[in-house]
């Protein structure tokens, strides 16, 4: 069997097991939770009599934190479905009778990602886009750039899933995704700490979000992402960056760079083939 | 040499491969696994020929599955090679005729028994057709429940799904470990009919199993392991071959005592006498000891063939073994 059709197979079995897992269900059911609040909430934001400037600051600073929340729900569903997907699969015997198949191994675990990047970054893009149109609708704010956003949104998707399938590889399903999901808030969390530095001029503490920012992508696609949905007024209107709207943790003031983003391909790819050879080499 | 020459010597040897015999369906030589401190494997080799039903025997621990898997390519051997159907199993295009029953079976609870096969059977790319699926299903007696859920099925049904899953993609050579493990009776002769029907088609099968009497059935040849290394292995009548036969005599004259000692080793307890016979005895050996008995003044009152059953000598082998080790490392 050729190796683009092998991984085609496994990528749609991942799909399925997604669409029959009780993970669908769970995210579908956050999601409308979610959508149901925010609608709530812009909608007695628009009662409110706030200038434009400031309407647009409140529609940007809420978009951010309830994009944040869909990250969140995706990092969640996801790891939680690569664990199981991949380590669990190697436990139970599953893959014993699949990978004595006629199948190179890379190629099982490159359809599996395939799938999983297919479901992860297919759930941030439909509910932050149906997420942007509640916005539109009830505050009419439309934010600068929703491709890139929904696009970097997906991009930090891909990269917690990446680090899941590694950790997948090596350790048990449910350690997995604990791991990742607990490494992806620390990084927020040292995201948040290193703007704090930073605005309060603290070189050594500032550096501690850059630090976690290359060691993992999640945070700074992230701050890129949110970077294209607020609105380009919002930093000025919450005080400039150097007035402390860059140690606000829904706010970021400088979109992403071209380099960060070679850089997160980059980490993505070497964590992949780092998986793959812990994969390739694993005894079933 | 010009481009025509060596076109000639390519079909030349083509035609040369295309003349040797196959290659075994599977074989492996040295094969060695360590698992931290613990030795698995150690040095075993073994052939299964084409169309050969070969068991593989041995005591919990021995070592069967880890040789499996590394007939398989699921676990790396630290020393050793394996070929399957003529090319390396580290390759994974050597495993596209070759079916694999796990010891531990377990298929995707969230798919119907039908999809499992469909997607074994893309996956083993050897385009089999929806209704013959349907077929593999029926053969192992799951015909009605193609549509249910794999998560919903018994752990015998679940083991029969994997009998399936072993055959759908029309192998040349089927690795069944401890295929009847969760089967009823009646399961298990569905299995043994199963091996023997492969058998019919020229389908080569190692079946590992601890049930001696299934073995013993359908069998060619037996390999057994202990302690991960091979302790014995040979045809059936090579393993059994060496009969015995058990005389009630009285009367016995010292020249007949010597007519008994010169066919073999003979026990003997009270008026019973117990002669081993060479393994290449065409038969005469019995009747013409009876005549020489007879005529030297004995009297014969019954003559029994004794049969050595597999499982006592599957014991025999073993015991050997742990009596040679408790008496010292050689
Ligand atoms: N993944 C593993 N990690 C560590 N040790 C292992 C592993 N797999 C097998 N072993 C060891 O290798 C030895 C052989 O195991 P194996 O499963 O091959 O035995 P077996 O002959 O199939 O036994 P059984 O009849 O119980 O199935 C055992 O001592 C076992 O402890
Ligand atoms: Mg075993």
């Amino acid at each position: 069997m050729s190796t683009a059709r092998t991984v085609l197979t496994i990528a749609a079995l991942t799909l399925r097991e997604a669409s029959r897992r009780r993970v669908l269900f769970a995210l579908a059911a956050l999601t409308v939770v979610l959508l149901g609040l925010s609608s709530w909430g812009f909608s007695r934001l628009a009662a409110e009599s706030l200038t434009s400037g400031e309407a647009r600051l409140t529609a940007s600073i809420l978009l951010n934190l309830v994009m944040f929340g869909y990250s969140l729900v995706a990092a969640l569903g996801t790891a939680f479905l690569a664990g199981p997907t991949l380590s669990g699969e190697t436990e139970s015997g599953i893959a014993l009778s699949m990978l004595a198949r006629p199948i190179r191994r890379s190629a099982f675990l490159l359809g599996k990602w395939l799938g999983l990047v297919a479901f992860g970054s297919g759930f941030v893009v439909l509910a932050g886009l149906a997420q942007i149109l509640v916005v539109r609708l009830t505050v009419d704010y439309w934010p600068p750039a929703p491709a890139t956003a929904l696009a970097l949104l997906a991009a930090q998707t891909v990269v917690l899933l990446t680090l899941t399938v590694l950790l997948a590889t090596v350790i048990s399903p449910m350690a997995s995704g604990v791991v990742a999901v607990g490494l992806f808030c620390t990084t927020w969390v040292a995201g948040v700490v290193g703007a704090i530095g930073e605005a309060l001029g603290n070189d050594a503490v500032g550096r501690v979000g850059s630090v976690s920012r290359v060691l993992l992508p999640t945070d700074g696609l992230w701050r890129g992402a949110m970077n294209a949905f607020q609105d380009p007024s919002a930093i000025v209107q919450f005080g400039g960056a150097d007035e402390g709207a860059g140690a606000f943790p829904f706010l970021s003031t400088a979109p992403l760079t071209l380099t960060y983003l070679g850089w997160a391909v980059l980490w993505v790819a070497m964590v992949w083939a780092l998986a793959a050879m812990s994969f390739v080499r694993r005894d079933l | 040499m010009s481009t025509v020459d060596s076109g000639a010597g390519v079909q030349a040897a083509a035609d040369l491969v295309a003349g040797l015999p196959p290659a075994p369906a599977a074989w492996c030589t040295g094969l060695r696994k360590q698992y931290r401190k613990h030795l698995a494997v150690e040095d075993v080799s073994l052939q299964v020929g084409r169309g050969e039903i070969v068991g593989l025997l041995g005591p919990n621990g021995a070592g069967k599955t880890t040789v499996i898997k590394m007939l398989l390519g699921l676990v790396r051997p630290d020393a050793g090679e394996a070929m399957l159907l003529g090319q390396r199993s580290a390759d994974p295009a050597a495993r596209a005729r070759v079916g694999y029953l796990p010891e531990l079976f377990r298929y995707q609870p969230w798919l119907t028994a039908a999809e499992v096969l469909a997607l074994h059977a893309r996956l083993s790319g050897a385009g089999v057709p929806a209704a013959e699926q349907r077929d593999c299903l029926a053969l192992v007696g799951l015909s009605g429940r193609g549509d249910d859920r794999v998560g919903g099925f018994s752990k015998g049904m679940q083991q029969r799904l994997g009998l399936a899953v072993a055959l759908v993609g029309r192998p040349e050579f089927v690795v069944l470990d401890e295929p009847t493990s969760a089967l009823d009776p009646l399961g298990r002769a569905d299995v043994r009919d199963i091996v023997l029907e492969l058998r019919s088609r020229g389908v080569a099968v190692l079946l590992n199993s601890h049930l001696i009497g299934e073995v013993e059935r359908v069998c060619d040849r037996v390999v057994v392991l202990d302690r991960g290394r091979v302790a014995a292995s040979g045809t059936l009548a090579e393993l059994l071959g060496q009969r015995e036969v058990r005389l009630h005599l009285t009367d016995l004259s010292p020249a007949a005592q010597q007519r008994l000692a010169a066919l073999g080793r003979v026990d003997r307890e009270g008026e019973w006498s117990t002669v081993a016979l060479s393994a290449d005895d065409d038969g005469t050996a019995v009747p013409d000891l009876v005549r020489d008995l007879v005529s030297l003044g004995a009297r014969v009152h019954a003559v029994e063939p004794v049969r050595i059953s597999l499982e006592e000598r599957l014991l025999g082998i073993l015991r050997d073994g742990a009596a040679s080790r408790a008496a010292g490392p050689s």
